[in-house]
This record gives C-alpha cells, sequence and structure tokens, in this order.
C-alpha cells in the first residue's frame, strides 16, 4: 500500500537534567484520506499513518491518534522533559498493520 | 534593479482576467540563505553569456515567504530532505540481474560531488546530453541490467535529491562551449519561443516579468540551481523537466516529454543562466 515509508526524527544530543527539549519527526506517507476516487470513480482506499508515540526509556511521552485529514508525510514536533540520559523511541502505525520505529539517545549534560 | 517591462504581464492578464492589486511588484528579498552554519550564494553577477537579459542572479528562494525560507534553512524542516534519506537507501540497494547496487561501483554517495553543478552536459563518446537522471539510468541499464526509472517518479526523483546533495553550496557551471554549443543555442531558441494558447515563452514570465505576481505567487527567475525542489502544493519533489512541463503545460500547449530532446536542451541552458548560482541541494518552495 504505502510504499517507500521512511521516519525521520530529530532529538537534541544532550540536554540538562529536568530541561524540555523539542522533538520534531517526520514521516514520507501518502496519507491517502479514503475520500478520493480514481478515474474510474473507484473509492481509492484510505491508508493512513492512524497512531503515533513517543516513548522515553520505556515511559510514554505521547500517544497521537492520526485522522484522514491530515496531510502527506505528517510532520509532529513536541517537548518532552528529560530527567535521565537514555532513548526516545519513535513509532507509527500504519492502516495496512505496518508499524515503523526509530529511536535517539540523548545524554545529560 | 533596473527597469523591466511590463507589457507582457499586461497581454497576459488581458487573456486571464487577472487583475493585479496592490502592490504587484515584490522585490526579492536582501536576505541570507544559511544551512548548518555555511551560506549558500543565491544572488550572483550574470554570466556573460546572458548579453545583458538578466542584470543579477538571483535564486528563487529569495521571491518566497518568510516561512518558507525558513523551512529550507533547517534541514530537518526541509521535507526534501527525507528524500535524500531514501535516495541513500536506494543507493545501497542492490537492483537488477547484475546483482549491483549503485555503491558497488560508486562506493559513497560523496563520489558525487560536483556532478550536479555541471550537469546537464554532453558526453563526448555518444554527443548526448546528460544530466543525472540520463546517467542513472545509463547506469542502471547498461551495468546493473535494471530497469530504467520513470523520469518523473518518485525513485528517480529520490536519486536527483541524493546525487543533487552532495554538490549543495558549489557553483553551477554548466559549460556551453564545444560540444554543448549547438544544444546550448537550441535551449535558447524554445526559452525564447512562445508556446501554447496563451503564447508565452519562458522569458515572458522568468525575464520580463520576474517579481510579479502571478496567480497568488511571485514569478523566480526561473534558475534550476535549487532542483530538485520540495514544492509544498505537491507535498513532493520535483525535478527540473517535470517543472518544465508543468510551466509548458500552464502555457496551453502541448508539452514536449521530460528526456526529449528539446527539453535536454533546454534544461542544459536553463542550467547555464544560473551559472555562478549555488547548487542547493534540495530547496523548499510554494
Amino acid at each position: 500500500m504505502a510504499n517507500d515509508v521512511k521516519p525521520r526524527v530529530k532529538v537534541p544530543k544532550s540536554a540538562k537534567a529536568g530541561e524540555a527539549v523539542v522533538l520534531k519527526t517526520l514521516i514520507s506517507h501518502p496519507m491517502e484520506s479514503g475520500q478520493r476516487k480514481d478515474k474510474d470513480g473507484n473509492v481509492i482506499p484510505r491508508s493512513i499513518i492512524n497512531r503515533f508515540t513517543c516513548d522515553f526509556n520505556g515511559k510514554n511521552v505521547i500517544d497521537v491518534k492520526l485522522e484522514p485529514a491530515i496531510s502527506t508525510n505528517p510532520y509532529i514536533e513536541f517537548e518532552a522533559v528529560v530527567g535521565e540520559a537514555g532513548e526516545f523511541k519513535f513509532t507509527w502505525y500504519d492502516d495496512d498493520g505496518s508499524v515503523y520505529e526509530d529511536s535517539k539517545p540523548i545524554e545529560i549534560a | 534593479m533596473t527597469q523591466r517591462t511590463i507589457k507582457t504581464a499586461l497581454a497576459a492578464t488581458a487573456i486571464l482576467g487577472f487583475a493585479f492589486t496592490g502592490a504587484a511588484m515584490a522585490e526579492p528579498v536582501d536576505d541570507a540563505l544559511v544551512i548548518d552554519g555555511t551560506e549558500i550564494t543565491i544572488r550572483a553577477p550574470a554570466p556573460a553569456h546572458l548579453d545583458g537579459a538578466l542584470t543579477e542572479l538571483i535564486s528563487g528562494w529569495a521571491f518566497r515567504d518568510t516561512e518558507t525560507r525558513a523551512m529550507q534553512m533547517d534541514d530537518f524542516d526541509n521535507p526534501g530532505m527525507i528524500f535524500v534519506d531514501r535516495g541513500l537507501d536506494a543507493w545501497n540497494a542492490v537492483q537488477g540481474t547484475e546483482g549491483k547496487s549503485c555503491a558497488s561501483c560508486h562506493e559513497g554517495p560523496e563520489s558525487m560531488k560536483g556532478l550536479r553543478a555541471v550537469t546537464p552536459r554532453v558526453d563526448e563518446k555518444t554527443g548526448k546530453v546528460m544530466n543525472i537522471e540520463a546517467y542513472v539510468n545509463d547506469c542502471r541499464t547498461t551495468r546493473m541490467g535494471a530497469e530504467a526509472l520513470n523520469l518523473r517518479g518518485s525513485e528517480m526523483t529520490d536519486m536527483l535529491a541524493l546525487i543533487s546533495f552532495q554538490s549543495r553550496g558549489e557553483l553551477v557551471n554548466v559549460a556551453i562551449d564545444g560540444a554543448a554549443a549547438p544544444f546550448y543555442e537550441k535551449g535558447k531558441e524554445i526559452y525564447y519561443t512562445r508556446y501554447g494558447q496563451l503564447e508565452l515563452s519562458c522569458a515572458s514570465c522568468h525575464e520580463d516579468n520576474y517579481g510579479n505576481y502571478i496567480r497568488s505567487d511571485h514569478l523566480s527567475q526561473g534558475h534550476i540551481n535549487g532542483f530538485p525542489v520540495y514544492r509544498l502544493k505537491d507535498a513532493g519533489l520535483v525535478s527540473p523537466q517535470s517543472r518544465f512541463v508543468g510551466c509548458v503545460r500552464d502555457t496551453r500547449a502541448e508539452t514536449f516529454a521530460a528526456g526529449s530532446d528539446e527539453f535536454n536542451a533546454l534544461e542544459l541552458y536553463v542550467a547555464a543562466r544560473g551559472n555562478g548560482l549555488a547548487v542547493e541541494g534540495v530547496s523548499v518552495r510554494h
């Protein structure tokens, strides 16, 4: 369904303990809404990323439900308070059952 | 900046029924394009071969909105960069009957550094105009035993993004003499030929009217140093020849095909008009 899906994330290399850091994520995805029709009038089936989560050292930071009105290549930016060194894990869930993952470490400066 | 004629704009507005309201001119911004601490050349003196057709070369970046310009100044905010990553995956992927990937012969994509700045160029042996897409497909069909990629498809624009990114910041220096001369002349002729029901040439918009509005957007000088472009409107990458197809179509003409002799010559000519501007890697435009 969705081909060549590629996630990208940006996490600072280090942060002060207790500091809120900005995390940026982007994933290439067509986000087909299911509302469009092809040339022959058939409905193009819905194919979107329906959920995005971010965990830090196993603890959930954000859990987002995405809807069909969200554009192609969804970009999600948010902040997280970092208390200790560790790893951010990002997960995107596709309508077709695929799960895309990425992770980035962060140190305490 | 010197005076420019607006007679073409008036002709076009009469046909299309556009109305310029308020300030029709929007001067390109006097701002610097800095990515990761490196300044990218977006203004340059016009090369001598333009015979004064432009007083100064200005990248399309300078004609865009603040938000769009900011997007290109950060490699994460630039959505085009994801296609560079995707191109890198394709670069390392074995395809075709010979069991080779791009990396099997060329190692890392850094080996392509500089190529984007000097293409299109004329291959001495075959006498053909070679742009990046032509090189990619030549490698695929003659060395990898793989199918040629669709010139306007996403797999090709991913490769174009990856290879162009290697030359970011290098100044465009496309040869126009020697074997390239006849293609340059042919491209120039196409550039100044009016096509379609609207009878517009490339020059009607990008030479006579850059900075003026076309619909709600500003016309640039039409350089291709920034290509491939991430177009916000399309949410995807656009190659130079895809842009040509779009432009000629908008004149209500039957367009030449991407990869045709006509567009190859035009790409060489248009690229050479931008000699002195920097390759932007992957740019962001409206």
